[in-house]
């Protein structure tokens, strides 16, 4: 797995047509959420600050994609529901891949009753169903973007856990491991000098298939009403259309937009990951 | 199947079910320390009323004769009032039950049958049109949010086109019984379950896909052809037979996720399962009927996993032993 050199990752990754066209959308959707101050007033996303425009007007020259139930401008409320999306897909990640990755190193190299303690409590959270769980924590502990992040990451570490513990245990058996053991190496010193090293790459390609899930999830709660109320998000933007009657009105504009830029960039990052988990792993290559 | 395995894999179920209850009293009980304060947030009650609920709800006392008094509850099939319809939580969700098996089974079923269908053509000539262009659809499938294709299967077909209805189980004020009131109840659920369908059908496709793609080049399908067998009939009952085991494993874990989208469509098109239960649920918030259909939903997997896994150890005997 290691086998893959820097110069040879990047011509295989520039290679992939697929891959490339993923990066491209994911630093587009990226340049916009960070440039959203600089590109939307965002006085527009204000309903106080919309009373004065036309509501549900379709697009024109004064409102790209129109304007909602409230008068705001659809546009506005995209380009910065992006930042919700792409922040809590990103934080989601990172803390899913840490528990996991925390879990599956603990257990593979503690083994004995560490490691089988550790893989009931995963097997008990792969098997409850997901998103479930993910509502009942998000109404128990409330509304706000930290707790989306804690709920999603405290309902999604299990399959991570299990991928690093199963490359640890590969690793473990290797003869350097053995010898810098004999060398007289601390357990510490092992996880870190060879372990992780090792288990970086396969740690990677799994986050890079994480955000599309977290972005999703996200989405989903914010949908459901679990969203932080005080920010726009793309999920919160399809549970105000639907819930002022977007469908019936036949305001197009005001549903597909949010779907249209969720769908882009969770489809770019799975080009992307699964590229990445190819050329990373030489037994998918072939296929 | 060897006894062993069947009682492991019995013991597993009933430990994740324990550890489930165990969540779930958790949450409701100790995350949330106090629920009498926060459902009756803003409300002027007294302090002899507080008590009074929280005794009603086995709110009183440490929070171990808590978990004693709620496990002897739930042993009785006893899931608490909710709090928006004053009706027991076993009533409720009773009622919504029936729409939500019809709806998830039927669409599980369509997106098992098509997903597999479209894999099996897919893995058997690798790189031909049909693989590519069934591979993207899949993954683009992957990527929307049911909710949104619902919104716009209900959007276009609907309220503009106007060939399904809008939502519900029935027609409003239907007189009829019999055949036509299941026809047009099987009208209303053809919307929601289609855009169930095709949201999970690409999984089923992909597994089953690179599933054909390990077995087209194991030696028995070799032995297959060079006995003179044509093509579809080494698919058919060679290929097709061994490559199918993982999508059985898939099914289960799938199972979860179409009961979870159900959630979101399901209130999208009104249907009135445990899904819109969910979402009304979480607007109150009604918490012991939130607690129960989370019981609910864990326990419908559970146990569909630990079918699926007995059925796993009975078609492969290397894993269930003989």
């Amino acid at each position: 797995m290691t086998a893959v050199s820097r110069a040879d990752f990047l011509r295989r990754f520039r290679r992939d047509r697929l891959a490339m066209f993923g990066l491209a959308v994911l630093i587009l959707f990226a340049l916009m959420a960070i440039l959203a101050p600089v590109l939307v007033d965002d006085d527009a996303l204000s309903a106080v600050a919309s009373l004065d425009n036309p509501t549900w007007a379709s697009p024109s020259g004064d409102f790209l994609l129109g304007t909602d139930h409230l008068g705001r401008s659809v546009a506005a409320q995209f380009v910065y529901g992006s930042r919700v999306s792409l922040f809590v897909g990103l934080m989601a990640t990172i803390f899913t891949i840490a528990i996991g990755s925390i879990v599956g190193v603990v257990a593979g190299f503690a083994g004995k009753w560490v490691d089988a303690a550790l893989m009931r409590l995963t097997d008990w959270f792969l098997v409850i169903p997901f998103l479930p769980l993910a509502i009942v924590l998000a109404a128990v502990l409330g509304r706000g973007i930290w707790n989306i992040i804690f709920v999603i990451s405290i309902t999604s570490w299990p399959s991570t856990a299990r991928l690093v513990r199963a490359q640890v245990l590969t690793v473990k058996e290797r003869l350097y491991v053995d010898r810098a053991r004999a060398l007289g190496a601390s357990q510490l010193h092992v996880v870190r000098r060879h372990v992780l090293p090792n288990v970086a790459p396969l740690i990677l390609a799994s986050a890079t298939l994480a955000v599309p899930i977290s972005i999703l999830t996200e989405t989903t709660l914010a949908f459901l009403g679990l969203g932080d109320p005080t920010q726009a998000s793309w999920g919160k933007t399809l549970e105000e259309a639907f819930q002022a009657g977007a469908i019936s009105r036949g305001a197009w504009w005001y549903y597909l937009p949010a779907g249209l830029g969720i769908v882009a960039v969770v489809l770019a990052f799975t080009l992307f990951g699964r590229a990445l988990e190819e050329i990373l792993d030489p037994r998918l290559r072939e296929r | 199947m060897r006894l062993r395995f069947v009682i492991g894999k019995v013991l597993g179920a009933l430990s994740t079910l324990v550890f489930v209850v165990v969540v779930n009293f958790f949450l409701f009980r100790v995350v949330n320390d106090d629920p009498v304060e926060s459902m009756f947030r803003g409300r002027n009650l007294s302090a002899e009323q507080k008590d009074r609920l929280r005794q009603q709800f086995n709110l009183d006392g440490s929070k171990l004769q808590q978990f004693w008094a709620y496990i002897r509850e739930l042993l009785q099939g006893n899931l608490g009032i909710s709090l928006q319809s004053r009706r027991p939580v076993t009533t409720e969700i009773g009622e919504a039950l029936w729409p939500t098996i019809a709806l998830v089974g039927t669409a599980t079923t369509l997106s098992m049958v098509i997903g597999v269908a479209i894999g099996i053509r897919a893995g058997w000539r690798r790189r031909s049109a049909f693989d590519v262009g069934s591979t993207t659809f899949s993954m683009f499938t992957y990527s929307v949010p049911d909710f949104w294709l619902a919104m716009l299967a209900l959007g276009l077909f609907s309220v503009q086109l106007g060939i399904f209805p809008t939502g519900g189980l029935q027609d409003a004020g239907t007189t009829a019984t019999g055949l036509p009131l299941l026809l047009d109840q099987l009208h209303h659920m053809a919307l929601p379950c289609l855009v169930l369908a095709i949201a999970y059908v690409g999984e089923y496709a992909i597994v089953m896909r690179s599933s054909m793609l390990d077995t087209v080049r194991e030696d028995y399908l070799q032995l297959a052809r060079a006995k003179g067998l044509r093509d579809v009939e080494v698919r058919r009952r060679h290929a097709v037979p061994n490559a199918v085991l993982p999508v059985v494993s898939l099914s289960a874990l799938n199972f979860g996720f179409v009961l979870s989208g159900s959630i979101a469509v399901e209130s999208i098109f009104s249907w009135p399962g445990l899904g819109q239960a969910t979402l009304e649920a979480i607007r109150g918030p009604d918490f012991p009927m939130l607690q129960g259909l989370f019981l609910l939903f864990s326990a419908a997997v559970i146990l569909a996993n630990l079918a699926v896994d007995l059925l796993y150890g009975y078609l492969d005997p290397r894993v269930g032993g003989r």
